[in-house]
């Protein structure tokens, strides 16, 4: 019975925090640097409030279409708005969605994962063949359509991104499962007569706890992404609210000709942020789960 | 092989049911808004029915699975329904559109590629050089970039500095074919510095991988020039997982493709969705996503299928 021998190539239980953030930043100064690029841009997004010089939609007619200046350091838009107060309150909703979004696709990802990969057997086969067609839909048409629907709104959002990557990612979770569903200790704790439910909490899921933070990681930049297109499009959250998706279209598009920094800045904020969580996730993926490299 | 084809097309069989069955709920979740929608707008044809008879003729007062069943055998006949709106076949709304998306993606795929692969080999057989740090940067630095902004600074900076916008007609490829390769080069390269970024990143790592292998040692050896050896031994066989990519990108580039139309002004079917979107046309939404992921799938095959060609032992093992 080849179930016996334990797989080489296990993964590797989760590491202590200290160590592994000393770790990082001495192996992956890059992707350090990248998670402190995220840790300041989600403290610019939860004390948007207080960081922002004025409010952000307030307007104000004098000071319309000002080039950067030190009062205006991202210079205004065509209604005398303050285009940096804007891309820090458009920080707080990107904190806000790729978060809540990012959390909701990984916990959807893991319980099809866990579903499928440990139960196996026709329930597997039949919920494969489910998400072979979910992934031949490009995510940003179902984006369309959902929000075509219910309309658009940072719920509807959040839910349907969660649920779109939370589909896709549930085979890297599935995989990671099946891996460890062999381990030794798995058949120890069947023979004893443990429950699924016991095996899964207690034996599975602190074995597959790597995966899943890199899941969760690159995840956050995924979303972010998706969320700023589908605003590009004017179908995310809708104005006033100022998401940086929405800032590069709609009345901002109409004026760029004028000023080019209303176009600079909102995607320099996204391209940044986006960069730096990728790196981050990198360098996680690397130092935590080696075996998911080249898988993106 | 044809074992393998006939196998590979079998499994297509439930993924296509789960499809239809995602695109037929997702657009019908709420059936009432069209109604609602056409009636509120003043449509003639639509304010003097009342709300049952509208209902029937657009065959929406029947059960779902009733209505699921009617709209799966109506298109195997070919039969998409008419638009809500304009009532012309939704099969023919798709044939106009379909092939300008097609041409905006491969142009966009083949752009991606000329990008990656030289940089990918060239990445790969100067490992861990200045220029390889640079290039692995820059792929990178590209999958951060969003293409809608990419596209938008295209459209923007020329205009302030050089003058140069582009053109805001579309030009169709039958009335002039040089004229409309001009106009879909922008958006399509746009595109394909997007997609570049991840077959870059794939290219290295297989090279780097085959490059390891003993045959490149013994070609090596041999005294064979480094050219022959990068492009005819590894770079060959470093391809098949570059184009299972090409493949998996698929979904990626219509999605891009429906931003890059929008930008760009470019009727294909991410305009004719948008549109549809905004009036609620569920019929062309409808055709549109089922259109989409069958086109992702016939890829995929076709992916599938090319490996037999590409690599000969795939051909004998099956």
């Amino acid at each position: 019975m080849s179930a016996v021998i334990a797989p080489a190539g296990a993964p590797p239980a989760a590491p202590k925090p200290a160590g592994f953030i000393r770790r990082l930043f001495r192996d992956k100064p890059l992707g350090a640097a990248g998670g402190v690029v995220f840790l300041v841009f989600l403290f610019c997004g939860i004390f948007a409030d207080v960081l922002s010089p004025y409010g952000m939609n307030e307007i104000n007619p004098l000071d319309r279409l000002q080039s950067p200046s030190w009062a205006h350091p991202f210079g205004t838009d065509n209604l005398g708005r303050d285009m940096l107060s804007r891309c820090l309150h458009g920080a707080q909703l990107s904190v806000i969605i790729g978060l809540t979004a990012a959390s909701l696709a990984t916990i959807v990802s893991v319980v099809i994962g866990i579903a499928t990969g440990y139960l196996g057997g026709k329930f597997d086969l039949v919920t494969q063949r489910f998400v072979d067609a979910w992934m031949s839909f490009p995510e940003l048409i179902i984006l369309i359509v959902v929000v075509s629907v219910l309309g658009p709104g940072m719920p509807q959002i959040i839910g349907t991104l969660g649920l779109l990557l939370g589909i896709a990612g549930s085979r890297i979770i599935r995989s990671a499962v099946v891996s460890v569903r062999e381990n030794m200790y798995v058949h120890a704790a069947q023979s004893i007569g443990s429950g699924t439910f016991r095996i899964l909490w207690r034996h599975i899921l602190p074995n597959i706890m790597p995966p899943i933070i890199v899941l969760f990681t690159t995840r956050v930049g995924a979303v972010i992404l998706a969320e700023s297109g589908l605003s590009f499009l004017g179908l995310g959250v809708p104005p006033p609210a100022p998401t940086w998706g929405g800032l590069l279209s709609g009345s901002g598009r109409t004026y760029m000709f004028q000023g080019p920094w209303l176009a600079l800045a909102p995607g320099l904020c996204l391209t940044v942020v986006v960069y730096a969580t990728n790196v981050f996730g990198d360098a996680l993926r690397d130092l935590l789960d080696p075996r998911l490299r080249g898988s993106r | 092989m044809q074992a393998y084809i006939l196998r590979r097309l079998l499994a297509l069989i439930p993924t296509l049911f789960f499809a239809s069955v995602i695109v037929f709920t997702t657009v019908r979740l709420i059936p009432g808004d069209v109604i609602d929608l056409m009636l509120s707008q003043n449509d003639i044809s639509a304010s003097k029915m009342d709300r049952e008879a509208l209902m029937e003729v657009l065959g929406l007062d029947k059960p779902m699975w009733s209505q699921y069943l009617t709209w799966v055998g109506s298109l195997f006949q070919g039969d998409m329904g008419n638009s809500l709106w304009q009532s012309t076949p939704v099969t023919e709304r798709l044939a106009e559109r379909l092939p300008v998306t097609f041409e905006l993606g491969l142009l966009a795929i083949l752009i991606g590629l000329t990008i990656a692969l030289p940089i990918g080999v060239y990445s790969a057989i100067r490992q861990d050089t200045a220029g390889d740090y640079i290039a692995r940067s820059f792929s990178i630095l590209l999958l951060a970039v969003p293409s809608f902004w990419l596209g938008t600074m295209v459209v923007v900076i020329p205009s302030i500095y050089f003058g140069w916008s582009p053109e805001v007609s579309y030009i169709s490829f039958s009335e002039d074919p040089i004229g409309n390769l001009k106009q879909m080069l922008v958006p399509a390269a746009v595109l394909g510095a997007a997609l570049s970024a991840v077959t870059m990143r794939m290219t290295r790592t297989m090279m780097l991988e085959v490059l390891r292998q003993d045959y490149i040692r013994t070609a090596m050896a041999k005294g064979l020039p480094e050219r022959l050896v990068v492009f005819r031994h590894a770079l060959r066989n470093a391809l098949i997982p570059v184009v299972t990519l090409v493949g998996l990108q698929a979904p990626l580039v219509i999605g891009g493709a429906v931003i890059m139309e929008q930008i760009f002004g470019i009727p294909g079917m991410g305009t004719l969705l948008l549109d549809a979107v905004n009036q609620r046309d569920y019929p062309i939404i409808t055709g549109v996503f089922l259109v989409v992921g069958l086109a992702v799938m016939v890829i995929n095959l076709l992916v599938d299928l090319s490996y037999g060609l590409l690599d000969p032992r795939v051909r004998v093992r099956s």
